[in-house]
């Protein structure tokens, strides 16, 4: 997996973590010991491991919203660091499912969906097509008018997903997007978030603690003691 | 659109918080509405005095305030000879205090004067002016309060005088005051052969200059100044007006505070909402736009109130008896804009630091602490 290792980048690998270390409290706490994965375009993959093992910190380093003390990661093949567009990689590359929706409880569904349209520049024709083609995608369509504190614990998140496709991303970095959920509703969103992925034609890494649901995607990599491990059987 | 109603959905979120910011711009911009109101009133009252049929005021170079100057009776002799001039007018101020008042205006004018000759009497004969140095003329507010009618005595400053006639005039100044005959004035006031200023009217206004040159000219210690040129420059009118501003602008100032105090609150309970926003690709200067958005939105709506009531204000001032003619309550579109722009300034001011503060919010931070 170390870039040193290739000799030609397949440009399929829209991600790519190489040897990356993180650390929090001025090095007290580390939480990346050189992490080192790549991702292929369309692929759908699961980071399990136990809470505080660096899960949600990788996909914020995909995400530009931190960045490695030690190592590179790239999306797109651009490294992510202070020097990037971190502005164009967050409206246009890369959409954030969080395990609590974040989403603004004053706004309506179709207002929260907006929004990244809105930070975008995106003209209000288009953007409202767009938020009514993933409503229906994600059942939501009735809904589209109501604000978030009528709406159900899975509703919320598959508006959240909504939101975070509205830019039509490529890559989607979900953080334990059903962890707030019961079973049967994580079970729902879950199904829904592989069809979407599938049908929109976006790469998912998804940090979770649920293994059945990890066992679904196409790749399973384990976090242990800041560093990944794939395992053979995934 | 959705940009506004975040703007607008957060105002609306704290409703009582935004409510006392608006007040206190409302409450600042009405003080300074009507403080800079009431005083322009009272500088256009004091420059109508002056301007009354004459386009041109004379008096002594380098004085802070006309009661001070003294224009000698020579002067207004020559000046009056001029073929450019109409007629010279010579005006003595002084100011006497009675028992109860402590201040009242008096004018030294001759019975040619226009302030006599175009007056509405109330009572009295015009005619009658001047013809003893004891008889004075009273505004009809100077006779309300003194409790004067015609014919009575009045004790005014040290001696005792002979009511011929009471005036009606618009003029707060004028209302409020005593009109002596200049002679009986220069002597009361112990200014004999001089006056305070000379009031002139000229046979053809574009003969301003030039007459402008001549006093120049053939009087050193005397300026001549057209009514809008004293009007801007006299000391004591400019001392008012920034006193007035400046009042004003420390009330809007405690405004601002309030807005600022708002809009830090707002900022430091929605972080996280501000985190969300930056995640989904919301960019620092966008969200600097939001917070300036909402303290603009606070200081328009307060400066509509402040207006509003700053204007019921004056007019409720207006309606005190002993302000009458005092207080103009003819709002000037300039004093308007400025008041707005200034409420705005504040705050916009006031937000600068929550929304530097918006700006440096890291996402990762304020998403992993709740």
């Amino acid at each position: 997996m170390n870039s040193s290792a290739h000799t030609k980048i397949d440009p399929r690998i829209v991600l790519r973590a190489e040897d990356v270390w993180k650390s929090y409290d001025d090095g007290a706490i580390s939480v990346l010991k050189g992490v080192a994965f790549e991702v292929i375009e369309g692929q759908t993959v699961a980071l399990c491991g136990p809470s505080g093992c660096g899960k949600s910190t990788l996909l914020h380093l995909f995400g530009g919203l931190d960045f490695p003390e030690q190592g590179r990661v790239s999306v797109n093949g651009a490294e992510v660091n202070r020097r990037r567009n971190l502005l164009h990689l967050l409206r246009h590359e890369v959409g954030f499912v969080f395990q609590l929706h974040n989403l603004i409880p004053d706004l309506t569904l179709e207002e929260n969906c907006l929004i990244p349209t809105v930070a975008a520049g995106i003209d209000r024709r288009t953007a409202q097509t767009r938020i009514h083609l993933l409503a229906k995608r994600t059942g939501l369509t009735h809904r589209l008018g109501h604000r978030i504190q009528k709406l159900s614990g899975g509703e919320r998140q598959r508006t959240a997903l909504c939101r975070a496709l509205m830019n039509r991303p490529k890559i989607l970095l979900a953080d334990e997007p059903t962890g707030s959920l019961d079973e049967q509703s994580s079970g729902a969103v879950f199904d829904l978030l592989l069809e979407i992925v599938a049908t929109e034609g976006v790469t998912l890494v998804m940090a979770t603690h649920d293994r059945g649901l990890a066992a679904r995607c196409d790749r399973l990599l384990e976090m242990h003691d800041g560093r990944i491990h794939e395992p053979v059987s995934a | 659109m959705i940009f506004l109603k975040l703007i607008v959905t957060n105002l609306l979120r704290h409703r009582i918080r935004s409510i006392i910011s608006v007040a206190g711009i409302a409450f600042s911009v009405a003080a300074m509405l009507t403080v800079v109101t009431i005083l322009q009133g009272a500088i256009g009252m004091f420059s109508g005095i002056l301007s009354s049929d004459s386009e041109i005021i004379v008096f002594e170079r380098n004085v802070s305030d006309l009661f001070f100057s003294n224009v000698p009776a020579a002067a207004l002799e020559e000046i009056s000879s001029w073929p450019s001039v109409v007629h010279a007018d010579p005006v003595l101020f002084g100011v006497v205090s009675s028992s109860d008042h402590p201040i009242i205006t008096c004018f030294g004018v001759t019975a040619a004067d226009a302030r006599i000759r175009k007056a509405v009497w109330i009572a009295g004969d015009k005619l009658d002016f001047g013809q003893h140095s004891d008889d004075v003329v009273l505004g009809e507010r100077a006779a309300e309060f003194l409790g004067a009618k015609l014919d009575d005595h009045v004790p005014i400053g040290h001696g005792i005088f002979h009511v011929i006639g009471i005036l009606k005039t618009a003029n707060g100044f004028e209302d409020g005051g005593v009109f002596m005959p200049l002679s009986a004035a220069q002597s009361f006031f112990h200014k004999e052969g001089t006056s305070s200023v000379i009031t002139i009217k000229l046979r053809n206004k574009d003969d301003a200059a030039l007459f402008k040159t001549m006093v120049r000219e053939k009087f050193t210690n005397l300026i001549a100044l057209e009514d809008a040129e004293f009007t801007r420059s006299y000391s004591q009118f400019r001392i008012l007006k920034a006193t007035a501003w400046a009042v004003g602008g420390c009330g809007l100032l405690l405004g601002g505070f309030g807005v600022a105090n708002t809009m830090i609150m707002s900022v430091f309970t929605r972080i996280r909402e501000i985190a969300i926003l930056r995640v989904n690709g919301f960019s620092g200067l966008q969200i600097a736009v939001m917070i300036f958005g909402e303290s603009a939105a606070v200081s328009l709506v307060g400066a509509v109130f402040g207006l509003l009531t700053g204007s019921c204000l004056l007019y409720a001032l207006k309606l005190v008896p002993a302000l009458h003619g005092y207080v103009d309550v003819t709002l000037q579109p300039v004093v308007m804009l400025i008041v707005i722009l200034l409420a705005l300034i504040t705050g916009i001011a006031g937000a600068l630091y929550p929304a530097a503060y918006a700006m440096r919010i890291r996402a990762v931070e304020a998403l992993r602490f709740e």
